[in-house]
């Protein structure tokens, strides 16, 4: 039997609690509309001030498609960085770095991955750690470290043979393979374990040799993670701005490092027209590319 | 030489050694390297000369650890306002019960980044500039009489940092979430818990493992981050990445670089090993 003053206490405490509970509830609710409005508010208002009369970003004062169109037909000012045919020399560099970069960047990941799954030998930890620091360390420590590295090794060959080396699409494939290899490997690698090995002992026993094994079993099998692997680092590479920076050289401007001397000048309605085209061509590439491995969403 | 080469291909570590020696050439050795050259003299242009010295290392906790610290501090304040943001957030999304909405509430939050960083860093500069969006808005409206300055300021730059790993925090609480079993909040109410106990006692440490893994995939490249107070921070917000950027260059000096590269993956490994650790002793626990 509760006394008058512990029944008192009792309906406080509960009143506070569903009070609380409203209190949760609300912020609850409250929280989405602000991260909505916060993730998207940035976009929408780059987009908008892309069809903007006026050079200003501070108000809207009507629709236009004269920055688009003076993209179009090169017309940004003499004094512009910009020129349609730069950016088109951009983008086409950025193509030819991606593609080779993850050619390479696929077989060897490819290659470590099965390496490591099927392998019967000591020191596979000292591999998860090889492949896991790529990952982790900071951009711009790697990014310098090779733009060091590459000085060194080319100084260095100057020394001896009086040649020199410059900086260009070698370096910069070279510094995305780098950076590529433990993702395709770390895709790879979780596609070979969802497989079962039992299929190539199976093979192994109706009398295939190992690469006929690989070629008509293994690799069938593992085919759609070698596909994700090879997108993630086509994205990856066609994305990085950072090591393209430091490794990249004279005439060898990839389409990030070619927009970041575009948006680190001054905020025009020009260049708010090409980032709005830019989202809407990557948005597209990666919608497709993940539609291509059949998800919605990147698995993590 | 023969038998090791059959015993190597026998065991298939033969397949890893054109991916290792690659890792051990352009990821290892240029780390090595990286690690010499800091304890190098400068030279004229700013290159590595002999003799050695540890006067980098020296002014990197000297004159610049304002900026250290100043990284440090702001990827810290970057994190928690991720995870303040971040943790209701991802509750949200995990606890719609419309498979079809809660899908739409998650791709919302993963599109934005489909973009190029640099373009999605840009767009703060339309709207935090003296003559941007927010200060013609505030303007218009009369609220202010002269432009606050929100563009190049460390505002700016934790704007732009929690903008740009939002996601690396809500996606791992979201997974962490989503495996949650809800019928231990009912347990915890009938044996007699408010809802802040609850929380805090049943909810909280079971989705820690999602909190710990945003928490380091948010100060890991807040730490390091480069583009962002380049683009938002002018003097003001600089961080340690653009003072490592700043020494490659013509008046650079590229042993200090190295240095302060070398002292920012400390860091960074620390908050790893600190991670690691918090993991540990949660599914110790």
């Amino acid at each position: 039997m509760l006394t008058a003053d512990q029944q008192l206490i009792n309906e406080h405490a509960m009143s506070r609690n569903r009070f609380l509970r409203r209190l949760g509830i609300v912020g609850l609710w409250l929280n989405p509309v602000f991260s909505y409005f916060f993730l998207w508010a940035p976009i929408l208002v780059l987009v908008l001030f892309s069809f903007n009369q006026s050079r200003s970003v501070a108000s809207f004062s009507g629709f236009t498609l004269k920055w688009y169109s003076n993209i179009l037909n090169n017309m940004m000012g003499a004094e512009s960085a910009f020129s349609t045919e730069l950016l088109l020399n951009a983008f086409r560099n950025s193509l030819f770095v991606g593609t080779v970069a993850t050619a390479i960047s696929t077989v060897l990941g490819t290659m470590i991955a099965l390496s490591m799954a099927r392998g019967k030998y000591k020191g596979k930890r000292l591999l998860d750690a090889l492949l896991f620091f790529p990952v982790v360390i900071p951009e711009i420590t790697q990014a310098i470290s090779l733009a060091i590295f590459f000085k060194v090794v080319f100084d260095w060959f100057a020394l001896m043979s009086g040649e020199r080396i410059f900086p260009g699409f070698h370096t910069i494939v070279a510094a995305h393979v780098t950076f590529n290899i433990s993702y395709v490997a770390i895709v790879v690698r979780a596609r070979l374990a969802d497989m079962d090995p039992q299929l190539e002992e199976a093979a192994n026993d109706l009398g295939a040799n190992p690469w006929q094994t690989f070629w008509r079993v293994t690799f069938p099998l593992i085919l759609p993670g070698v596909i994700s692997g090879a997108l993630l680092a086509f994205t990856l590479s066609l994305d990085d701005f950072v090591i393209t920076f430091f490794t990249s050289g004279v005439g060898t401007t990839t389409l990030p490092v070619f927009v970041y001397g575009l948006l680190k000048l001054t905020v025009t309605p020009e260049v708010n027209a090409i980032s709005t085209i830019m989202m809407v061509l990557s948005t597209l590439f990666i919608g497709i590319s993940l539609t291509i491995q059949g998800r919605a969403v990147p698995r993590a | 030489m023969t038998s090791w080469l059959a015993r190597k291909r026998e065991s298939g570590f033969l397949l890893a050694i054109p991916t290792i020696a690659w890792l051990l050439i352009l990821f290892v050795l240029p780390l090595v390297i990286v690690m010499i050259v800091s304890f190098m003299s400068r030279g004229r242009g700013g290159v590595a000369i002999m003799p050695f010295t540890i006067e980098h290392y020296q002014r990197s906790f000297g004159i610049f650890s304002i900026i250290l610290w100043r990284s440090i501090s702001l990827a810290a304040l970057t994190t928690l306002v991720c995870l303040v943001i971040g943790y209701p957030l991802a509750f949200f999304i995990s606890t719609r019960r419309n498979r079809l909405f809660q899908q739409v509430t998650l791709f919302l939050v993963i599109l934005p980044f489909w973009t190029n960083f640099l373009i999605r860093t840009y767009a703060w500069r339309i709207l935090l500039g003296d003559e941007g969006t927010i200060n013609g808005f505030l303007l218009s409206l009369g609220v202010i009489d002269d432009p606050i300055q929100m563009l190049n300021t460390q505002f700016a730059v934790l704007v732009g940092l929690v903008y740009g790993f939002l996601p690396f925090m809500v996606l791992p609480i979201y997974a962490s979430v989503e495996r949650f079993n809800f019928r231990y909040v009912d347990a915890a109410h009938d044996l007699g818990a408010n809802d802040l106990r609850t929380f805090l006692r049943v909810v909280l440490p079971l989705t820690l493992p999602g909190v710990l893994a945003g928490c380091a995939l948010v100060f890991i490249p807040s730490v390091g981050a480069f583009v962002t107070p380049d683009l938002l921070g002018g003097t003001k917000g600089l961080m340690i990445g653009n003072l490592i950027n700043n020494q490659f260059g013509g008046s650079g000096n590229m042993p200090l670089g190295s240095a302060l590269s070398i002292v920012m993956m400390a860091v960074v490994m620390l908050s790893l090993v600190v991670y690691l650790l918090a993991n540990r002793r949660d599914r110790g626990a």
